[in-house]
């Protein structure tokens, strides 16, 4: 089962080192990985992927991220409602003539023709991760000469959630997640 | 001069500064390149700082381990950049795995020239991103007070650890305004208190004043929590018996009646038949290591389980609990306490001391033997330290048989490594932990191998003249693995016989006084030698060869399925010449 984590943390340099050393000593499966600017200067807000078949170890994701000094906040989201993005461009070789049909398809998918050369057309949508991959697969019979996929990103629908501001300013002692969610977040 | 320019100080004078205002006393380190303005900058500080010159920088961050584990404070290490910094690794992650507050100051190239290979440049803030609780690199001197007094508060606070500051030459060179801070920390990220929720006691003294058969187990988070009142209030109103740790003794006395001694795959067999057939276990600072679970599948299977612990990571990681309490140890107890039931628990308590009781005929102080075994050597000088000494002990055999057969009841007088099992560890720790223990005996119970890995380190203890003994359980062979090699591997033993240096002519080389025992009867006589020498000591034990740890649980297999001692008159010398009789 996939993972999908909000993870706040401090714009320090060596951060996203840290987060992805974590990932690669505990021996858990990372898809992938996102990170940005927040609302809040100072802090980057990274959407994670992780892919970790073993039960046990998801809860154990959560709270060793949670220990990193420079990481603010972690919302593990796979189970709430939210909006989740991925954004693809992909490179073609076409001549004129199978124009039209690359052209369909991308209507199709509601993607938008960003570059056209004399033998390329770049295309590029921004969906859900399934939808990408159906854009990718429909793109199958033509010549696709280059890829790039952002990985996901996500935020909760609804009002703003506690937990992604909470720690930003709660007093040292004041922390946002109780033990309970020691036992919640194990499934 | 202007009183700004008064408060001027170079990064070097603002790291002494800062050292000072922790209430540092001594820093373990070596110099080079990088380090060199911090180390020039000493000179001004001599009065307040005692610098100890290691012979090696690993021997530094033990020097600065033991420190912090026998007192409770920071220790710090201090080396330069490359192959000083690199050296630290072994070190940091020695008290990353252990939870051992220090913090290691390496030098740095310049901040121009970082990253561009230059001489003896390393990156270590990335190398021991693993080993560390957290690491800074400081590129602006205006940050250095501040990042110094962040390094020792998350050294020393939640679950501690090491940290490592990383300072570039030109940092240290540089000059501002030292302004020290009181201000609370600003650290998003991190806060690490957490108290204990009502709802989560009443379940607590529930779930103890319900079992019938409960265990106690005592881990090194008892020591680092200072709870150990807490922990044996609880176990003697309830009376409740306490299996400990490798790390957690002392945190309990042993002589005390409900104490029952170490778990785990050199556990007591009573203990660990304690903890198999419990109904209760109540983890306390401890984190299930492998060492001290077997067999995760048949661990314990009929017990209801609660685990205590500060660093929330630790708790379901290999072992579910039915009841999880983030919190400081000593926190947690003093609120339930006053909900748990006075009882007496006879029958639970009975059954465990018949167990006890089948165990004792095979204790190895009953084996007839003509050679010396290492286990007798330890009792030998529990008896004539009166079990009052600072044992700081190494890797191996001796290690576990310090566990089984010295009885610790103060707290922190056994330091170990024990997470990450470094050999080498013990006399540079003994050495930094005598800067802390002035008062106390202190033993360094040593092999012939661990020694050995880190020797250097007795020029150290020599020019410094630490009164520490060291005890060498010299049986030729690197003990442990010879064990496994008997037990698990046809007795092949592959490049486990290891020569040693003739230790008494060591001793002599390096000015040191150096004993040699072979008998039982000459142990008391030669330690009484050493204790009233002021200096260091070595006594070398020459012990038997094939000895063996019992009992054992072989890596992986269940808890209760221990391989026990052979008693005497099953086997012609006890444990001895299984050469033969290989399992």
């Amino acid at each position: 089962m996939k993972q999908t984590l909000i993870v706040l943390v401090e714009n320090k340099p060596g951060v996203l080192n840290r987060i992805s050393s974590l990932f690669r000593r505990r021996n858990y499966n990372i898809e992938s990985l996102v990170v940005g600017h927040s609302e809040t200067p100072g802090i980057s807000r990274m959407t994670i992927v992780a892919n970790e078949p073993d039960q046990s170890k998801r809860g154990n994701i959560y709270f060793n991220l949670l220990k990193l000094v420079n990481v603010i906040a972690v919302k593990d989201v796979s189970k709430l409602p939210c909006i989740s993005r991925e954004f693809i461009m992909v490179k073609i070789n076409t001549g004129p003539d199978q124009f039209n049909e690359v052209n369909a398809v991308a209507k199709q998918f509601g993607a938008r023709i960003v570059d056209m050369g004399a033998e390329t057309v770049i295309i590029e949508v921004t969906d859900k991760e399934s939808v990408i991959n159906n854009l990718v697969s429909a793109l199958q019979p033509f010549e696709i000469t280059e890829i790039v996929r952002t990985g996901k990103i996500a935020m909760r629908r609804g009002k703003t959630h506690k937990v992604s501001s909470d720690k930003i300013n709660a007093k040292p002692g004041e922390i946002t997640w109780k033990p309970d969610q020691i036992s919640s977040y194990q499934n | 001069m202007s009183n700004n320019e008064q408060q001027q100080l170079t990064g070097a004078e603002i790291i002494w500064e800062c050292l000072i205002r922790e209430g540092v006393e001594t820093v373990f380190g070596y110099p080079g390149g990088t380090i060199l303005p911090t180390y020039d900058a000493l000179n001004k500080y001599r009065d307040k700082i005692h610098h100890v010159l290691v012979r090696h920088e690993q021997g530094a961050t033990h020097m600065a381990d033991g420190y912090a584990r026998a007192s409770g404070k920071v220790g710090v290490a201090m080396a330069t950049s490359g192959p000083g910094a690199t050296n630290m690794i072994t070190g940091m992650a020695t008290a990353m795995m252990d939870s051992s507050p220090i913090v290691c100051i390496t030098g740095q190239v310049s901040s121009a020239v970082i990253g561009s290979d230059a001489f003896q440049e390393i990156d270590i803030t990335g190398a021991a991103l693993p080993v560390t609780k957290h690491s800074y690199l400081v590129m602006d001197i205006d940050e250095l007070a501040d990042t110094i007094r962040e390094a020792f508060y998350v050294a020393r606070s939640g679950r501690p650890g090491p940290v490592l500051v990383d300072i570039p030459k030109d940092i240290q060179n540089a000059k501002t305004e030292f302004i020290y801070s009181n201000k609370e920390f600003n650290l998003l990220g991190y806060q690490p208190q957490e108290d204990v929720r009502d709802d989560d006691i009443n379940i607590f003294a529930m779930m103890v004043n319900n079992a019938k058969k409960p265990v106690i187990l005592s881990g090194h988070g008892v020591l680092l929590s200072y709870a150990y009142k807490e922990v044996l209030e609880l176990a003697e109103k309830a009376s409740i018996p306490i299996a400990t740790t490798l790390l957690g003794i002392g945190g309990a006395p042993d002589s005390h009646p409900l104490v029952l001694g170490m778990m785990g795959m050199h556990g007591e067999s009573w203990v660990n038949h304690a903890i198999q057939d419990a109904d209760l276990l109540i983890a306390c600072g401890m984190r299930f290591d492998d060492r001290v679970t077997g067999n995760l599948k048949t661990y314990s299977p009929n017990s209801k389980k609660i685990h205590i612990e500060i660093d929330p990571s630790e708790i379901n990681k290999v072992v579910k609990v039915e009841l999880a309490i983030h919190a400081d140890l000593g926190n947690a107890l003093r609120k339930v306490i006053p909900f748990v039931s006075k009882t007496g628990r006879k029958e639970w308590l009975n059954t465990i001391a018949g167990w006890h009781s089948e165990s004792q005929m095979r204790d190895v102080m009953n084996i007839k033997t003509d050679t010396l075994l290492g286990a007798q050597a330890i009792r030998k000088i529990w008896e004539g330290t009166k079990g009052n000494a600072l044992i700081v002990s190494d890797v191996g055999q001796h290690q576990m048989l310090e566990a089984q057969y010295y009885e610790h009841d103060d707290p922190r007088t056994l330091l170990t490594s024990g997470g990450l099992g470094t050999m080498g560890f013990s006399l540079p720790a003994a050495i930094g932990a005598s800067f802390h223990e002035k008062d106390r005996e202190i033993w360094v119970i040593v092999g012939d191998g661990g020694i050995q890995m880190m020797l250097m380190e007795l020029a150290t203890a020599v020019q410094e003249n630490v009164n520490i003994n060291i005890a060498i359980i010299n049986n030729g062979y690197l003990g442990m693995v010879r064990q496994w090699q008997q037990m698990f591997y046809e007795a092949r033993y592959v490049e486990t016989p290891i020569s040693s240096p003739d230790f008494l002519k060591l001793a002599d080389a390096y000015g040191m006084e150096g004993y040699r025992v072979e008998k039982l009867d000459e142990i008391i006589e030669t330690m009484e030698k050493a204790q009233k020498n002021t200096g260091p000591t070595l006594i070398e034990f020459v012990v038997e060869e094939y000895e063996m740890v019992y009992p054992m649980v072989p890596a992986g297999a269940d808890l209760h399925e221990m391989i026990i001692r052979p008693l005497s008159d099953e086997n012609n010398n006890g444990q001895l010449k299984v050469k033969e009789k290989v399992k």
